[in-house]
Formats: structure tokens, C-alpha cells, sequence
């Protein structure tokens, strides 16, 4: 359609102004959650219970993003949410770069070193990103409690590979599988082996989908709160469940603001990640449909 | 000794036989060719001399050496690929020298090689870019270079010049002839278009259905074909198959009857010194007579005295002017058949033209079998 030249009558502008209208109005809509969870924050809380919800705030304040961060109960401790957020980073970020390795090197055998039966193994792998997380609880419990290591970070952190691999998996064999196989023949007939040619071929053109590998695991694992709620102790709790345990300890006013900031501070990562490499994510998702 | 030697290798995916008992040797510093439609089993065979795919049963043997089930790297033999493969994250220098690299030739003897190869086919100004910087006739270069850094004892080319325009493909075939001569490599080469086959070849092998239909010189599968598929496959436009019936002369020899239903007979007599043994037990049966293009000729009124040949007058259906030289369509009996004649011929469509037949080159077929009979 935008490559349709049209002459520009008063209708036809007309038309567009009430297009973009509506379309600026839905905009609006969709970011204004956002943007009252971000006012309300940094109000203070006789703010709060005196005007409405959509007031600016009059005397912003820091305060209770402090509070949420450091001295707000989460149950029987008030700690803030802050030690949490660490948690989450130290259970997503080996969860994430072990899931992709792996995913990687599964995606990389499974259309380069193709055996008998790796369609079915693929196929199966597949079948992961369909498994609703609550059918595997009770089972994850028994096996972690086998391994000796439930309720510690490592339980989780191992979780959430196991679940992610289904997903890399999938990122990385259909990446892949645009890559001629004809370059892998050459490296073997060079002399490469099976890590060396992922090493020094593959991996060097696998950017695109390694940062949309990285981006879909960062936000699930972070975001996740099953099994963080189920897997964890009470010192191996992610964000997600100290949020949660945040907003429902009910001891005296409700404090929104707090809440809010709370909410904010546990979203924040994943928000910055989409606003730094969204595009990058949404090009390697694309990544070879476009090049002839 | 032989520098290849394939001997009765078969290659079976599940119940499909893709090469059925192939057996090839050739010697060290020959040019084969593999030639045949797709299909044909010749990049399957490609790729089992290059060990990329375990044959199902035979051997293959390089300068003596049973190689069947060694690694591609330990058969000392280098690949130019069809789409080149050039490695997208390496620079040109990187590319022809990581075969060294893997085989841990020292840095210095590495950067000696890549000299010498960029040298040769004058990409050392390349040596720096990326492969994405490259237009297809550079990248082409790159992917021989990188064959030719290691130099192996054999070089496997998979279709190199299929990917290019028609005038580089030219210019390309040209210079791996030139480079073949110079070097004196042992080359086998895959191809389906039979002038790259013609043109390169020291030896073809014409395939068909994972067969081994003729192996021979480019001169011998050319002018001695030994059935009608490897007589059409080769040469463009192709040999002209014309239905007729062998009969005997009454004087000895024997002649060939066209059926012209409704026109004027058409007998071409067969020269006696072409004989064959089995022809007697062929008489009144249906044949196939091949005649390529240029067996045709027009008849020039000058040279009244030409005793070569015989003659016979058609009238042309289409004219086809190639500037070298004209296709002449014209139907003859049942069927249409393609002559070419010189460039200075005048005819126009619908002219009733006088052509002489070379039946000294003609070539006899089985009409059944399709199988060469003389």
C-alpha cells in the first residue's frame, strides 16, 4: 500500500488524520499501565490516597523505590526486593549462556551431522516448547531432590536448561539449516573437526540468532515465576517471587507506591534488554528469509 | 599407476541404487569428466571419491592407496564447490590458508602458499576482503585457490562455473584448461553441460542412472557413441535421430529407407566400409539413423564434382541465424531434423533447399534397445 501513489485530496487527508488519531489513541492506551505504575512510585503515599490515580505526582520522591529495594517486608523478612534481583541475575545468567551453548551445538549436529533418526530427535526436542511447565513440577521436585540439589540455585539455574534447550534448540537448527552444507564439507575436507568447524565456521555468522537466543531466555528466565516460586529457598528466590511475597504481606497501609516500584525494579531488566537489542532480535529472527 | 581408482562402487540409499558397479581409473595428471542430467549419480560419486558420503560397497583408491573409508581430510584431496563454499566469516587469506592451518603447516610456509596461490590467479589484491565483498567470478578464484594451496593429488570440482554468467563461464573455463596444463593436476570434475565437458575433458564418462553409459576421450564419445542417449547428450544442438529401415540394395551393400508418406522416397545408401556384422539380421527392420548438424551441408552448385555424401532436397521449416554460423530446421520424412550450414547461406523459410549427407559419419542405432549397431 505505501507504495501506492495517491494525490493527496482533502478526503484522502482526512482519512489519514483519523487513522493516525486512532492509532495514537491506542498507543496511548496500551503505554499508559506503564506510565501510572511510574507515577504512582515515585508519589508519596498521602498523594496516593488523596488524588486520583491519573494525577501528576506533586513532590516527587525516591523514597519508595528505596523502600522497595532495600527495607520493604517480603514475609518475614525486610530485606526489599534488592538481594532478590541479584538472585535472579545469578540463576538467569548461567541459565541462559548454558541453554544457548547447548541449543547451539544441538542446532549445529542436528543439520550438519545428521543421523539416523535426528529428525525424530529433533522432533522430540520440539515437542519441549509445548510441555506446560505445571505437568513437570512434581517430577523436577523428585529429580532435584535426587540430585541433592533442590532448593538451591544451581536446581533452578538447571530447570530452566532444561526447558530453555527446546527453545535454542529450535532457534539454532532452523538457523542452521539456511547455512549450505557445502561450507561444513569444506572445513571437514580442510582438515576441521566436528568442534572446530562450529568454532572457527558456524559459530562466527550465528550473531542473529544468538542474540535472539540470548534476548527469548533472558525475558523467560527472568520473568519466570513457577518455577522460581516452587524450586527455590527462602535465600535462592528470584525477583519474581519476592515481588510477589512484597505485595502480599499485609502489615498495616498498603503501600502502592512501594509496589510499584517493586514492580518496576523486577521489570526493569527486561525492558532495558527489548530497548537495547529489540531490533536486533526481531533482524535475527528474519535473519536469511530476506537474503536471496 | 593410476592416480584414481574407483573400483565397482556402489552407493544405496535405503531400497534407491544411486550408483550401480561405477568403475573408473585414470592417471595421474588426466582430466575427467563426469557428465550426465541430474539425477545421473555423478555429485553422489563426486562425493564419495571425496569420502563427504560412505559408498555401500567398492573401493576407491588414490595414487595406489585404498582410501575407501578414510576421512575426507586423509585423503589428500581438495573440493571446489558448486557455490563455492568460501568460508563467510574468514577473509580471502584466511580462507585458502585454513586447510594449512588445520593440517598445522607453519605460519611461514602458510603465508608462502597463499602468495603463491593468489599469485597464480591474481587475486592478491582480494587477499583482504571478506567473501561478501567478492563478485561471483572473484569468489570462483577464491574457491581454486583454496584447492590449490594444499596442493593435493587430486582436485574434485563440483559444478564450479554453474553459478556464473554465460560470458565468465567462458572466460573461467579457459583459465582452469590454462591451469590444468600449467600444473599438471589430477582433476575430476562434475559437470552437466556437456561443452564445459567437451572443452576441459582429457577423458569423459557420460552417466546415466548411476551407470557408467561411456568412458572415453572427448573425440570418442563424441564421433563413437555407444547408444543414443550419450550420442544426444553430447553435442548442441543435438544429433538428429531419424527413423528408417535397413534394407539391401540388391548390389551388396546396403541402404536406408526414411518413410515419406506421400512424398517422394527417400534412400540414403550406407557406405560399405562402415559395415557392422550383426547388420545382416537387421535387414527390413526398423533403425535409428544419427546425423548430427553438421553432417548436413549445403550443396554448392561450384563443386559439382563433390563425391562425398549424398543428396537429398527439403524444404525449410525455420531458420536459425547464430551468426557463426545457420540452424536450418527442416522436416524430412516423419520427423524434423537440425542441419547447420555456413553463414553465407541465403535460404529463407519455406525455401525448398539441396543438403548433403556425410553418411561416411552417420551412426546406426537399435531402435529398441537404443544400443549402437555401426
Amino acid at each position: 500500500m505505501a507504495n501506492v501513489i495517491r494525490r493527496q485530496t482533502p478526503t484522502a487527508r482526512l482519512g489519514r488524520g483519523l487513522l493516525y488519531s486512532v492509532l495514537i489513541l491506542a498507543a496511548l492506551f496500551y503505554i499508559l499501565p506503564l506510565v501510572v505504575m511510574l507515577m504512582t512510585s515515585v508519589k508519596p503515599l498521602s498523594e496516593i490516597s488523596a488524588g486520583s490515580l491519573l494525577s501528576l505526582p506533586q513532590n516527587p520522591t525516591l523514597a519508595p523505590w528505596t523502600k522497595a529495594w532495600g527495607e520493604a517486608c517480603t514475609g518475614m523478612r525486610c530485606e526489599g526486593v534488592g538481594g532478590y534481583f541479584w538472585n535472579s541475575f545469578a540463576i538467569v545468567i548461567p541459565a541462559v549462556l548454558i541453554s544457548t551453548t547447548i541449543g547451539a551445538l544441538n542446532g549445529y549436529a542436528l543439520t550438519k551431522w545428521r543421523f539416523k533418526g535426528s529428525e525424530l530427535v529433533f522432533a522430540l526436542m520440539l515437542f519441549g516448547c509445548f510441555i506446560p511447565f505445571q505437568v513437570v513440577l512434581l517430577p523436577m521436585a523428585q529429580t532435584l531432590g535426587w540430585l541433592g540439589i533442590s532448593s538451591s540455585r544451581a536446581g533452578l539455574i538447571l530447570v530452566h536448561v532444561v526447558f530453555g534447550i527446546a527453545f535454542t534448540t529450535l532457534f539454532f537448527r532452523n538457523f542452521y539449516v539456511g547455512i549450505p552444507n557445502e561450507l561444513v564439507s569444506a572445513a571437514k575436507l580442510d582438515g576441521a573437526g566436528f568442534f572446530r568447524i562450529f568454532w572457527r565456521i558456524l559459530l562466527p555468522v550465528s550473531a542473529p540468532i544468538i542474540v535472539v537466543s540470548v534476548i527469548w531466555q533472558f525475558t523467560q528466565i527472568w520473568n519466570d515465576f513457577l518455577f522460581g516460586v516452587a524450586f527455590s529457598a527462602h535465600n535462592t528466590q528470584p525477583v519474581t517471587v519476592a515481588l510477589n511475597n512484597l505485595v502480599n504481606t499485609s502489615t498495616g497501609v498498603r503501600e502502592y507506591n512501594v509496589d510499584m516500584a517493586a514492580a518496576m525494579i523486577a521489570a526493569l531488566p527486561t525492558l532495558v534488554v527489548y530497548v537495547l537489542a529489540g531490533k536486533y532480535f526481531v533482524r535475527g529472527l528474519t535473519a536469511g528469509s530476506v537474503k536471496g | 599407476m593410476s592416480a584414481l581408482e574407483i573400483h565397482n562402487v556402489r552407493k544405496e540409499f535405503g531400497s534407491e541404487r544411486v550408483l550401480k558397479d561405477v568403475s573408473i581409473s585414470i592417471d595421474s595428471g588426466q582430466f575427467l569428466i563426469l557428465v550426465g542430467p541430474s539425477g545421473c549419480g555423478k555429485s553422489t560419486l563426486m562425493n564419495a571419491i571425496a569420502g563427504l558420503e560412505p559408498v555401500t560397497s567398492g573401493n576407491i583408491y588414490i595414487d595406489g592407496e585404498d582410501v575407501t573409508w578414510r576421512t575426507p581430510a586423509d585423503r589428500d584431496i581438495a573440493m571446489v564447490f558448486q557455490s563455492y563454499a568460501l568460508y563467510p566469516s574468514m577473509t580471502v587469506r584466511q580462507n585458502i590458508s585454513f586447510g594449512l592451518e588445520m593440517r598445522k603447516v607453519p605460519k611461514a610456509e602458510r603465508e608462502a602458499a597463499v602468495e603463491r596461490v593468489a599469485d597464480l590467479l591474481q587475486i592478491t589484491h582480494l587477499l583482504d576482503r571478506k567473501p561478501a565483498q567478492l563478485s561471483g567470478g572473484q569468489r570462483q578464484r577464491v574457491a581454486m585457490g583454496r584447492a590449490l594451496a594444499r596442493e593435493p593429488k587430486v582436485y574434485l570440482f563440483d559444478e564450479p562455473l554453474s553459478n556464473l554468467d554465460a560470458k565468465l563461464r567462458v572466460d573461467m573455463r579457459t583459465e582452469i584448461k590454462k591451469l590444468h596444463q600449467r600444473l599438471g593436476t589430477t582433476i575430476v570434475y562434475v559437470t552437466h553441460d556437456q561443452v564445459e565437458a567437451m572443452t576441459l575433458a582429457d577423458c569423459i564418462a557420460v552417466m546415466r542412472d548411476g551407470h557408467i553409459l561411456q568412458l572415453g576421450s572427448p573425440d570418442e564419445v563424441y564421433n563413437n557413441p555407444v547408444d543414443m542417449f550419450v550420442a544426444g547428450f553430447m553435442g548442441s544442438p543435438s544429433m538428429n535421430f531419424i527413423r528408417a529401415t535397413l534394407e539391401d540394395n540388391n548390389s551388396g551393400s546396403y541402404q536406408l529407407r526414411i518413410a515419406t508418406p506421400g512424398e517422394a522416397e527417400l534412400v540414403l545408401p550406407w557406405p560399405e566400409e562402415r559395415n557392422a556384422t550383426d547388420m545382416a539380421e537387421r535387414l527390413n527392420q526398423p533403425v535409428i539413423l544419427g546425423l548430427r548438424p553438421e553432417h548436413f551441408s549445403e550443396e554448392d552448385e561450384r563443386l559439382t564434382s563433390q563425391a562425398e555424401g549424398t543428396l537429398l532436397s527439403a524444404s525449410v521449416s525455420v531458420v536459425e541465424p547464430t551468426g557463426a554460423d545457420i540452424l536450418l530446421r527442416l522436416p524430412l520424412g516423419e520427423q524434423e531434423v537440425t542441419a547447420r550450414v555456413g553463414p553465407k547461406c541465403t535460404v529463407v523459410a519455406g525455401d525448398r533447399l539441396s543438403l548433403r549427407v556425410d553418411m561416411g559419419r552417420a551412426i546406426l542405432f537399435d531402435a529398441e534397445t537404443e544400443q549402437r549397431i555401426a
